[in-house]
């Protein structure tokens, strides 16, 4: 029945938003031409307000960060046993700090951070497909099924903090089960990974949401085409929907990276404050900031900061992350023509 | 490639503008007043806001209304900030780096005294305008920065042991312990009853918190050592010190006190003595009303602090008025903190919120000791307590007690060791 009539979420795409079907070529460069000369003022006259509303939240505060990031904090006056007006100028020496012999603190919360950002996103994609491919799965009680995987994604952080310090409390539910007595709120390693499974278990149907959503844009007929080829489960899993949920996945990933990087009140709330075990780059920058240090505190905030930048950019460049959505023409565009060919096969 | 290059720029921007806004917590900079403190005229009447944490009690309302009909024209409004301190301390953080006048009295925990005096986020006050000789000698020194008088004692707070009655009495023990070795020595009598079969001896505070710090001041205290001296220099490193650090990390090795009892915070250490897992527990006096409808009710009393060679010191807690530098209509306020916490107030706190009282006087009163037993006890324990450190930047300190305490603890660090290390992390993070 699929593989005759295209689905109708492609037929469209095919005729509206990408014009660039083998059709006309010509005719559309010309048409592009002309109309960016004409919406182009347009188009800025409308995108100015978010610009602005953009460079006061955001750019603002940014550029006051580094600029606050270059003070230190304000001295006490032994005389007065007052605390001095004006904070001194000290340059790049709260960055200079954090190579130095004061860094220790700095790296171990970055390390943490990276770590925390490698395995929980790890666990994360690989449950979230899992969980994405069972809720795609047609079967009774799937409604059920989804609303249940999706419950921890609902609960907001600080709860599921508070949910999952009971349950690794020192006579909570964790330890009733393993059946020995592990305090895992204490330093050590038992600490991450109470902080990793709470993260996997509230995040991972996040990445199953949006695997979800990639995969109910792949038409049946693509599988059909491959079963007929002889493709076993596995290679149909790993040749046909790994490569046409990549996108969706890498976004889905590329937000959780971003997200975990930024990881501050599920450690602060589960573990708790200044524990070096856990301690994350933003719970580092919250404590140097409530002992009244802005400038160490803006200076570990703009290093976060640019790590995450990294880490985004990195993604956008080697992994090609479509997010703007342009970029997706071309994609979805090649994977229609795949299937097209697919479909041409099949028919004949 | 060019045009890779180009989508990924904005695409990265996007993504980022999340990280931007953490940033964007720390600039909040600023500088201070350059005005001098110990001059201040307390001007002006009129409307004035308190503030402090969220009330569970609703009695400050109560008492606010008692002074809004007297003073109609200088009315009083209460500001809640949330349940937990270290958002309040925040809050009223900002309040003065913004210089705003919209809070006029603040709620401080004692500790903050010192930090917000030394950035003369609050004013000095005229100590022969209030009461302080009918308080309790300890309390009035929480509200003391530098020799002067920076807030007025509204409320205190001291350790107590709670202890079980019933299995002290059964095991053929006279009374309470008074020091530490005779508080092992019951444990180990309490522990032959069968009824005793699987509890521990004692515990306290000893999650890596603020509480942790409550707990190490008071054994190194209790040892007649000192963390920080009178004039707020550290000097921890001393053989008294450490035979206060050793009872506690000693305790934990040889089970005296519970492997689990380093997680623990106030509420869990309450469970466990009211599910009958301890024999001994020191924990503040807001417990003593919860356990008295629990299982052990009837079967506990409790006693002051036990130390090395007598009756140990307890750590302070509670709260004090002061007056933020940037409000309006001090002349209000100082009558208002005067109101607010006169002995009568106090009384009042007393009676419907279990506030422990800094006044003498009231710790003897027949009608409230018969509503709270403790109250004796409690008197002993602030009578010989010692304010936690009082120095400017206490979350620094607070914070070096609570990594090499719970070092030499969980037995990571010895605590020779762990005292040496304090040392040096307190006289980098006070200057001296």
């Amino acid at each position: 029945m699929a593989d005759t009539t295209l689905p109708p979420g492609t037929a469209l795409r095919g005729h509206g938003s990408t014009p660039g079907a083998p059709a006309a070529p010509a005719n559309r460069r010309r048409r592009t031409r002309r109309a960016t000369s004409g919406s182009a003022r347009m188009a800025v006259l409308l995108v100015s307000p978010t610009l602005l509303v953009l460079s006061v939240v955001v750019l603002y505060p940014t550029l006051m960060a580094l600029r606050e990031s270059l003070y230190g904090p304000k001295g006490l006056d032994p005389q007065t046993g007052f605390i001095r007006a004006t904070e001194p100028f000290v340059g790049l020496r709260n960055y200079a700090d954090v190579l130095g012999a004061a860094g220790d603190r700095f790296w171990n919360a970055f390390w943490n951070t990276t770590f925390f950002t490698v395995v929980t996103v790890g666990l994360e994609t690989l449950i979230g497909v899992a969980m994405a491919l069972i809720m795609h799965r047609a079967f009774r009680g799937r409604a059920l099924v989804r609303a249940g995987i999706l419950v921890p994604w609902a609960v907001p952080t600080a709860i599921s903090a508070l949910l999952w310090r009971w349950i690794f409390n020192s006579d909570g539910v964790a330890n009733a089960l393993i059946g020995r007595q592990i305090l895992w709120t204490t330093e050590g390693f038992h600490a991450k990974v109470a902080v990793i499974v709470a993260e996997v278990w509230k995040t991972a149907p996040f990445i199953g949401l949006l695997v979800l959503a990639g995969l109910q844009v792949i038409p049946q007929e693509v599988y059909e085409a491959a079963r007929i080829d002889g493709a076993g489960a596995l290679r149909r899993f790993w040749h046909v929907t790994l490569p046409l949920v990549k996108p969706a996945l890498l976004v889905a990933v590329l937000f959780r990276c971003l997200d975990a990087l930024r990881m501050f009140d599920l450690p602060y709330i589960l573990v708790g404050a200044q524990k070096n075990s856990v301690e994350t780059l933003s719970m580092l920058a919250q404590n140097e900031a409530s002992n009244v240090r802005f400038g160490p505190a803006s200076a570990y905030a703009v290093l976060l900061f640019l790590y995450v930048l990294l880490i985004a950019f990195a993604f956008v460049r080697l992994l090609g992350t479509d997010l703007v959505g342009d970029g997706g023409a071309r994609k979805t565009r090649g994977t229609r023509r795949f299937s097209l060919s697919r479909r041409t096969e099949v028919t004949a | 490639m060019k045009t890779r290059t180009i989508r990924a720029l904005p695409c990265a921007a996007t993504l980022v503008a999340a990280g931007l806004l953490l940033t964007a917590c720390g600039s909040s900079g600023g500088s201070g007043s350059g005005e001098q403190a110990g001059s201040t005229s307390f001007e002006g009447r009129g409307p004035i806001t308190y503030v402090a944490g969220k009330d569970t009690t609703g009695v400050v309302p109560k008492v606010i209304d008692r002074w809004n009909k007297l003073h109609p024209k200088e009315k009083v409004t209460f500001v809640q900030l949330p349940t937990d301190a270290d958002s309040q301390r925040q809050q009223m953080i900002q309040n003065a780096e913004t210089k705003s006048d919209a809070y006029t009295v603040l709620s401080l925990d004692v500790v903050w005294t010192s930090e917000f005096a030394a950035h003369q986020w609050i004013d000095r006050l005229p100590e022969q305008r209030f009461p302080l000789g009918r308080m309790l000698k300890p309390v009035v020194e929480t509200a003391k920065y530098r020799g002067a008088l920076y807030a007025a004692p509204a409320s205190s707070d001291g350790g107590l042991l709670y202890y079980r009655s019933d299995l002290l009495k059964k095991a053929g023990v006279s009374g309470p312990p008074a020091t530490w070795s005779q508080m092992k020595a019951d444990c180990a009598k309490v522990e032959k009853l069968p009824e005793a079969k699987g509890m521990s001896c004692y515990a306290g505070q000893f999650q890596k918190y603020e509480g942790l710090t409550v707990n190490f001041a008071e054994a190194v205290d209790s040892a007649g050592g000192v963390v920080t001296d009178a004039d707020g220099r550290p000097d921890v490193d001393t053989p008294a010190a450490r035979k206060g650090l050793d009872f506690l990390a000693g305790a934990v090795k040889d089970g005296t006190i519970p492997k689990e009892a380093v997680t623990y915070q106030e509420e869990d250490g309450r469970r466990a003595f009211q599910s009958g897992k301890l024999v001994f527990l020191r924990n503040w006096p807001y417990m003593y009303a919860l356990a008295g409808k629990s299982k052990v009710a009837g079967r506990f009393a409790v006693a002051p602090l036990p130390g090395l060679n007598g009756p140990g010191s307890s750590s302070l807690g509670g709260h004090n008025l002061a007056l933020s530098s940037f409000a309006r209509n001090k002349a209000t306020a100082l009558d208002f903190m005067k109101f607010f916490s006169s002995e009568d107030s106090a009384g009042t706190f007393l009676k419907e919120a279990s506030l422990a009282p800094p006044y003498t006087r009231l710790y003897d009163e027949p009608s409230l000791v018969e509503q709270y037993p403790y109250l004796p006890v409690l008197k002993q324990s602030v009578l010989h307590a010692v304010p936690r450190p009082r120095v400017v930047n206490y979350g620094d300190v607070t914070s070096a007690v609570q990594q090499e305490a719970y070092a030499a603890l969980t037995g990571a660090k010895s605590s020779a060791q762990a005292l040496k290390d304090l040392q040096s992390a307190l006289q980098k993070s006070t200057g001296q």
